[in-house]
């Protein structure tokens, strides 16, 4: 390190960003501008690359704090619409998990169970504006007393109300099948029997962690667009994992980082955040997040160029595998193939569909390259990074 | 040749008229009974494809109409809520028919109800509510005109 043509910092970009001069291309943009300039050229030229996806992510939720009630209650069970929120912790804090189904969803006595309202759907009525009714339960002390609280609120109505969301943005994901004889209900969708369709979840070229791989910008403390919102990077998902094997340009070959995220609810729009259900297997909600990713040298000119072609999918399947935790990847295929709408697998054209949004992707990724032009939208420096692997840098760079 | 799917309904006072095998006879319509369900003394429903020219399909039509068949074509029982969309493109792969398909690059999905089939399947399988539940053979069931 330190042998780079281009060497840019943080400030030096804020400052370009507050005087107007700042050049941020899309993700999907800077494919053809690496292309066109070289790295190099791309980097002295380019100083922000904007990503963007827009999935289901199952490990998000809101922390909400719904105020003191007169007289005061310790809650130690919160509903809110019927979808309970955890509330083991201060006396009006608690946290409503995105797949909480409502308390008397039949869930899955009647397969596959359609899980039409759970705990994503309350946070997309919150930022709707729609009123929810939140009903507290405690059990009663000297200092609260009450053993009841239940009030119509908006979310302008909650003292405070956070996305928090433990593991998003993975890096990566697995392409799902179904190699076993009857139809499955999977997080990755339905899936017909002997392989007759393939499902996957990333929005490849245009994805956070893809264009960053070794996570060389994004840390503790990165800007972030959020749920149509600002948000924050508040240090590495659950699950993240640098370790995953990886291609000759750093690429990895399998969900492999993830970022644990933070954002104030009242300024998202459900637009970017939608409450979702999986048949057959409960409710989640779908998240938009939108990373800058500073072109701070020539190398990270290289990593935001990556493209659909160079991105490869493992293929996993959902009928016996991935449920056991057994067996191993069944192939790869590149999200360019899987993007086409079929690939062959063991000689047979299987159907390949998307669950990730990828025109929302590039949706997000623009409305973050125009705030970032605007002047309104500054860099956060990372204040740690996250955990990551080692790099021998790219062959065309030395 | 084009083709066009529509949903008939045969209230009790027909139900029991052959009518279906004259578009072939007397107008050499190719149809290909997609869906049916016959509720005894009560009404039948058939989910009907027909092949021709557009000319001829009209015809079609009009003679059913002539024998009092109730002709509904199909977007007023299946459709998509544009707003709840996200286009995702989950429905994409389990369509039958590519009634819902994306088109690249923009990677948007589309829905073309004339290609629609009414398997019900994108109902199933869409995590946002955006495609309707199919019930094209409820008579109880409300439609778009209700919504």
């Amino acid at each position: 390190m330190g042998e780079f043509k281009i060497n840019k910092t943080f400030g030096e970009i804020n400052k370009k960003i507050q005087d107007g001069s700042v050049v941020v291309l899309t993700a999907e943009e800077m494919i053809g501008a690496t292309k066109e300039l070289g790295p190099i050229e791309a980097a002295r030229k380019v100083d922000v690359v904007t990503t963007g996806t827009f999935g289901i992510m199952c490990s998000s939720g809101a922390f909400l704090n719904f105020g003191h009630s007169k007289p005061r209650i310790k809650a130690n069970k919160v509903f809110i619409n019927g979808v309970e929120a955890y509330a083991g912790i201060a006396a009006v804090d608690c946290y409503l998990g995105a797949a909480q189904t409502r308390q008397d969803d039949p869930l899955n006595k009647v397969f596959p169970g359609r899980f039409r309202y759970g705990g994503g759907h309350v946070i997309e009525d919150l930022v709707s504006g729609k009123q929810v009714r939140l009903e507290a339960l405690a059990y009663g002390t000297d200092c609260y007393p009450n053993l009841r609280h239940e009030a119509d609120m908006g979310l302008k109505d909650f003292p405070d109300a956070w996305l928090l969301n433990p593991r998003n943005g993975y890096q990566n994901y697995n392409c799902a099948v179904n190699l076993s004889k009857r139809t499955i209900y999977t997080y990755m969708g339905v899936l017909r029997p002997d392989c007759t369709n393939a499902n996957y979840s990333t929005s490849s070229q245009l994805s956070p962690l893809l264009n960053d791989p070794f996570y060389r910008t994004i840390g503790l403390g990165t800007r972030i667009f959020l749920g149509g919102g600002i948000g924050y990077v508040i240090g590495n998902g659950t699950q993240h994992n640098p370790k995953v094997k990886r291609s000759e340009n750093g690429v990895v070959m399998g969900g492999a980082g993830t970022l644990s995220v933070k954002g104030d609810l009242k300024h998202m729009s459900p637009k970017y955040l939608r409450g979702a259900s999986l048949a057959g297997y409960g409710c989640s909600l779908n998240v938009g997040i939108g990373v800058p990713i500073p072109i701070l040298n020539e190398e990270m000119a290289m990593f935001t160029s990556v493209s659909d072609d160079d991105i490869l999918a493992p293929i996993v399947d959902y009928g016996l595998d991935y449920p056991q935790g057994t067996g191993a990847p069944l192939g790869y295929v590149s999200y360019a193939q899987l993007k086409t709408g079929e690939m062959d697998f063991n000689g047979q054209k299987v159907t390949t569909s998307p669950l990730a949004s990828y025109s929302t992707a590039l949706e997000i990724a623009e409305v973050l390259r125009d705030w970032i032009k605007s002047g309104r939208f500054l860099l956060g420096e990372p204040q740690d990074t996250l955990p990551s692997a080692p790099f021998g840098g790219f062959e065309m760079l030395k | 040749m084009t083709s066009k799917n529509i949903l008939l309904i045969f209230k009790s006072n027909i139900m029991y008229k052959p009518v279906i095998y004259r578009l072939a006879r007397d107008f050499e319509l190719v149809f290909n009974i997609l869906e049916a369900k016959i509720l005894p003394r009560k009404e039948g429903r058939i989910l009907l494809e027909l092949r021709g020219s557009k000319d001829v399909i009209a015809e079609g039509i009009r003679f059913l109409e002539q024998n009092r068949v109730v002709v509904e074509p199909l977007s007023d029982k299946v459709w998509r809520e544009e707003e709840k969309c996200v286009n995702c493109g989950a429905c994409t792969g389990l369509c039958p028919t590519d009634a819902l398909s994306i088109k690249r690059p923009e990677m948007t999905v589309l829905f073309d109800v004339e290609k629609c089939v009414a398997c019900g399947m994108c109902g199933v399988v869409c995590p946002f509510g955006a495609m309707r539940d199919i019930t094209l053979f409820d008579p109880f069931a409300e439609d778009r005109s209700n919504n």
